[in-house]
């Protein structure tokens, strides 16, 4: 009951917010050249699947994050775990960590594109540098705070060195990842669509360039709301993954995280 | 022959001395508890016995032979839970199993009746937040017992614990010992439940600087019922002659805090 309670303040918040932007857009309060309407937003999203015109984009974008997303987490958990695990490596990298960290990744965009051309190529490696990062430090830090008493038990019970990964530093930083990952999500996007926006032929971020070009707020705004109905339908999924695999967890800490 | 030899003990923290020329004999199957005041370096002991710690001086002898490495001999009942959290209770007694190449099905198998033994059968797919504290310092004794460890280094495992769930732990470490008569190193600072359980007691001075200043065989015979044994004349004779040595160290130990 409380839960059906919650939905319908939540719908009644959007209904109302969108009434209200319909009914100042139609009435002039606000300019519709800039700020579009929700019926005609709605009707060009419509358009766009019905006349299947968007496929062909979403499908470039979804495969540019879901590149950038698996590389990056991969290299990300991979290293977060050698450089936890390697002290002496951890310190000597440290320095260029932070450094290649510091780069605002948007101004690699050209690069990436001269080195990897207008392709998928060239966003995938603009989302792993974001991604990447995220899934690094998550790990890194996972795995350092595993508990001191509960590595010596296991390792005085017997476990080897492939035992302790499995056993305890991975189930104990996979909170950790897992609070990254569905951060990644959001920069595996934004790498593909910031690189689709800076020079491309297709894909989301190319579809709200082009209409921001020709001053289609409508086309801009469509494009923004695809791009959110889709991170959302992602993060739900990483969501039912973690609650399957980190189901060992407290309740209160788990509703927390 | 001993089985487990401290000879000339010392171990410093940097600057910091916490034990020094520490000699003690275990013989196979007999029951030692460490007792000194908070600080008095008896975990120190335990985890240098554990093979955890290297001493600075003097050496470890397992049957004659110098410990190198952590102590394959030994299993390790710490003051804190070390068993995972992720895992269940079944198999976090499975575990140990596991690391020395025991295929799941037949570990687990083997660690239900083990959960049995220690009073948990009802409880195999708990996770250990699920379980009270003394409940998880069970699976911890499974766990520790299940790899059959000649020599068992308990580290104050029950502190934690309130008076009467604690009794009913003693009785049953003391069920469990008198099966097969490991060897056990036992550190606590409650002088009535060292008397209670051990052969011997072994009195250690207030640290810095910790050393063994005394020790007491403990006739009383067995098998014994921790809480009734406390009630008898010989019990309060041996607990008043040790109280007399351990309270010049305990009154120093306050002194120095």
């Amino acid at each position: 009951m409380r839960g059906l309670r919650l939905r319908l303040w939540q719908v009644g918040l959007l209904l109302l917010f969108l009434a209200w932007w319909e009914w100042a857009s139609r009435t002039g309060r606000i300019d519709p050249f800039f700020f579009s309407k929700p019926s005609d937003i709605g009707q060009r999203i419509w358009r766009w699947f019905s006349t299947g015109e968007v496929y062909p984009h979403l499908y470039v974008t979804t495969l540019e994050m879901l590149l950038a997303f698996l590389f990056g987490t991969l290299l990300g958990v991979a290293l977060g775990l050698w450089l936890a695990l390697a002290p002496s490596a951890a310190a000597v990298l440290d320095p260029y960590i932070k450094a290649l960290n510091a780069i605002p990744r948007v101004v690699l965009a050209p690069i990436f594109t001269l080195w990897f051309g207008l392709g998928v190529l060239s966003k995938v490696a603009l989302g792993i540098t974001l991604v990447f990062f995220v899934a690094f430090f998550n790990t890194y830090q996972g795995v350092k705070e595993v508990s001191p008493v509960v590595l010596q038990n296991a390792r005085l019970l017997g476990a080897g060195q492939g035992h302790l990964l499995r056993h305890v530093y991975l189930p104990a930083a996979a909170s950790w990842i897992f609070s990254s990952l569905r951060t990644s999500i959001g920069f595996a996007v934004i790498g593909a669509v910031v690189g689709e926006y800076l020079g491309s032929a297709a894909g989301l971020g190319y579809l709200i360039a082009q209409a921001e070009g020709v001053f289609d707020t409508t086309g801009v705004f469509a494009g923004m709301v695809v791009l959110m109905v889709f991170v959302l339908v992602l993060d739900a999924l990483v969501g039912q993954v973690e609650r399957r695999l980190v189901h060992w967890r407290p309740k209160a800490e788990g509703a927390q995280g | 022959m001993s089985f487990l030899e401290f000879r000339q003990v010392s171990v410093a923290f940097g600057p910091y001395v916490a034990v020094e020329g520490v000699s003690l004999r275990l013989a196979p199957g007999e029951f030692v508890s460490l007792v000194g005041p908070t600080g008095c370096g008896k975990s120190t002991l335990l985890n240098v016995a554990a093979g955890l710690l290297a001493p600075s001086h003097g050496e470890v002898l397992l049957e004659g032979k110098p410990l190198r490495g952590l102590n394959p001999a030994a299993g390790y009942l710490f003051q804190q839970d070390a068993i995972l959290p992720w895992k269940t209770a079944l198999d976090n007694v499975a575990l140990p199993l596991v690391f020395r190449g025991t295929p799941w099905r037949e570990a687990r198998e083997r660690a239900r009746s083990w959960l049995e033994k220690v009073g948990l059968g009802r409880f195999p797919h708990h996770y250990p937040h699920q379980l009270s504290g003394g409940m998880r310092k069970r699976v911890g004794l499974a766990q520790v017992l299940i790899a059959n460890p000649r020599l068992l280094l308990m580290d104050e495992p029950f502190s934690a614990l309130d008076v009467q769930t604690r009794q009913l732990m003693e009785n049953e470490l003391l069920r469990l010992w008198q099966e097969d008569r490991k060897t056990v190193l036992f550190v606590t600072h409650d002088l009535e439940e060292a008397i209670a359980l051990s052969d011997r007691v072994v009195v250690m001075s207030a640290g810095p600087r910790s050393r063994v200043i005394g020790e007491f065989p403990i006739p009383l015979p067995r098998p014994r019922d921790v809480a009734e044994i406390r009630l008898t004349p010989e019990f309060l004779r041996l607990h008043r002659e040790i109280w007399e040595l351990l309270r010049g160290e305990v009154m120093r130990a306050h002194a120095g805090a």
